[in-house]
């Protein structure tokens, strides 16, 4: 029954997107099943942590075939607190989106597409072959491929093709790396994979591999070069989309890049090197596109941006401090995240436009919502003792073990431009004397909504809010967590005895 | 064998990217649909080509005993046809949408959300 355990969260998921499927035209139904489930989701992904937290890393061999041969299910501490931290985006996105998404959406099956999108995390989450977790992203992105254009705009439709076409290509990228890595080593499962890449004669292609992996998923997780279509397509969709597509797609990229070099290619200067240097432009460019735009969205897609190449920073160093500061950062970006994209809804709805020139006296009209905002934006700065100072002591702690002076002072560049938009968003959206906007017909603005609606709003936000701070003032705990799955990321020997226990 | 399966792939791979760097819509889903083909054809060939010498295992027999081929390749390629195969039949509906809505079929022209928003 328990030693299940790993997998309830991923079939709970299925299970909830095919039940959705049959209330299709039952909005109010769904709704319910949606919130409903999103409980369960945490509280089975909670108790998944717990498993993993006091009894180590859990294995699945699906229909027991063992391990190199079959797939394999594995719930190691940051495969579980991953799970855990989608259950809790996926609850506060599913509560946003019953709210905020208008019927006419809805009606298409909004729902179990963003369960099925659930799923896909989950599960790339929690696989331990390549193959399947190249299936999970395919899983991940058709979903999301739906979400994108469900309502059919224009914009939408125009950011869907520049979405689609490059996650596609990434996928492509990344089957043709699986192919490399198979004709290479005969096999596609990680922790077997670890074991047998070390050893290859073959040094010349096993770097090929390493670097068509590396664009792959730097693709998916928007690092510098390669992070165009995101600026380009994630303010298109309504709020509820962006915030989860924010908070955990390019997330589960940046996962894979922890996974794949520090299981698989591992000690390799040479991709450390690239990595480094990712991570410094990714931090410059991503700051230096926030600071120009002027819509809030946007904004916000440039920060996400940014904020990954302090996780892929961490990653170039792969010390075990500064893997401590990435994984800390990842925790704390993916609630961060979610709720930022939901804030720009909630001014959306309030305000009726995104254009931060048209905003104006939010903090006037809305001093308690202005003040819940502030939280989030607090904690993105990384003002101690809010939850991104944290991670950016043992990222800071690494560059100087490390010598890696360039990428400290990035960082710091990085965290000041963060503050500089954060501050000019500030005084433009919340205390500047706003336009008088012409009212927009057929809009359902905040202050029109019924009170139970708006507790439904807001309550998301609230709850993300919370846990931000509990990450931030409760540090230690997330500390400790980051440590041990740091030290977990570095002695890979664990991962693969718990795979193929007989191996010695 | 190997030999013209190794240029057959490269040249889907390079068609596949020349037909994606066009500015026309329909170019860039063909584009992608070869360089997938591509792919598929690259696992196959990664994957050691061995003819005429099925996974079975003789009946006088409980291992292998001679050289055999590796089933898992055409596992692989048959998931990532059925996937790439989803995937194809979205796009040609999203360009055809695309088409509809923004009465272009030239990528550069699609760049109304790039302007300021209302």
């Amino acid at each position: 029954m328990t030693e299940q355990l790993l997998l309830y969260p991923l079939l709970f998921q299925l299970l909830l997107a095919i039940l959705l499927m049959f209330f299709w035209k039952k909005i109010d139904a769904q709704k319910v099943i949606s919130i409903v489930g999103g409980f369960v989701a945490v509280f089975l992904s909670g108790l998944l942590f717990y498993e993993v937290w006091t009894s180590g890393t859990q294995t699945v061999q699906a229909a027991s075939w063992k391990a190199p041969f079959g797939i394999t299910f594995v719930a190691d501490t940051l495969a579980a607190t991953l799970v855990l931290l989608t259950a809790i985006a996926g609850l506060a996105v599913s509560f946003f989106s019953s709210a905020s998404v208008i019927p006419a959406r809805l009606r298409f099956g909004y729902f179990p597409i963003y369960h099925f999108l659930l799923l896909g995390l989950t599960g790339a989450f929690l696989t331990g072959d390549i193959f399947n977790l190249y299936v999970w992203f395919e899983i991940i992105i058709i979903s999301s491929f739906v979400l994108i254009t469900l309502g059919g705009e224009k914009a939408q439709i125009e950011g869907a093709v520049k979405y689609f076409t490059l996650n596609i290509l990434a996928s492509i990228i990344f089957l043709t790396a699986i192919a490399v890595l198979y004709g290479l080593a005969g096999s596609l499962n990680m922790a077997d994979l670890s074991v047998l890449v070390p050893k290859l004669e073959n040094r010349g292609l096993v770097e090929v591999a390493a670097i068509l992996f590396l664009v792959g998923f730097g693709i998916k997780s928007a690092v510098f070069p390669l992070y165009f279509w995101l600026p380009a397509s994630y303010h298109t969709p309504p709020s509820a989309v962006s915030a989860i597509f924010g908070g955990l797609l390019t997330k589960v990229g940046v996962y894979a890049l922890i996974r794949i070099f520090s299981l698989v290619f591992t000690n390799d200067v040479f991709l450390g090197q690239v990595l480094l240097v990712i991570a410094i432009l990714t931090l410059f460019s991503g700051g230096v596109g926030a600071l120009v735009q002027k819509n809030i969205k946007k904004i916000f897609s440039y920060l996400i941006i940014c904020h990954i190449g302090f996780m892929i920073g961490g990653l170039a160093m792969f010390t075990k401090v500064a893997l401590v500061g990435t994984v800390f950062y990842l925790i704390h970006d993916i609630v961060l995240k979610t709720n930022l994209f939901m804030i720009s809804g909630l001014i959306y709805r309030i305000k009726g436009t995104s254009n931060v020139k048209l905003l104006g006296d939010l903090y006037d009209k809305y001093p308690k919502l202005s003040l819940l905002m502030f939280i989030p934006f607090l904690s993105l700065i990384g003002i101690p003792p809010f939850s991104g100072f944290w991670p950016k002591i043992s990222l800071i702690t690494a560059t100087l073990n490390t010598n890696n002076y360039v990428l400290l002072a990035l960082i710091i560049v990085a965290s000041l431009l963060t503050l500089i938009v954060i501050a000019k968003l500030w005084s433009e959206v919340f205390w500047k004397k706003g336009k008088e906007l012409q009212p927009r017909l057929h809009f359902l603005y905040f202050k029109k909504m019924t009170r139970a609606k708006k507790v439904q709003f807001v309550l998301p936000i609230v709850m993300l809010a919370g846990v931000t701070l509990y990450i931030g003032f409760g540090a230690e705990h997330i500390q400790q967590v980051s440590e041990r799955i740091a030290s977990e990321l570095i002695n890979k020997q664990q991962y693969i005895d718990a795979v193929m226990p007989q191996t010695e | 064998m190997e030999f013209l399966l190794a240029i057959i792939t490269g040249l889907l791979y390079a068609a596949g990217l020349y037909m994606m760097l066009r500015r026309s819509l329909v170019k860039l889903i063909i584009g992608l649909i070869i360089i997938s083909n591509g792919a598929n054809l690259l696992i196959f060939l990664l994957g050691r080509i061995t003819k005429g010498h099925p996974p079975i295992i003789p009946e006088d027999s409980k291992i292998f005993t001679e050289i055999y081929a590796d089933p898992v390749p055409q596992a692989l390629i048959l998931t990532a046809i059925v996937i790439s195969f989803g995937l194809q039949s979205f796009a040609i509906i999203l360009i055809k949408r695309a088409y509809q809505v923004v009465k272009t079929d030239d990528l550069d022209e699609m760049n109304t959300i790039d302007e300021d928003i209302k």
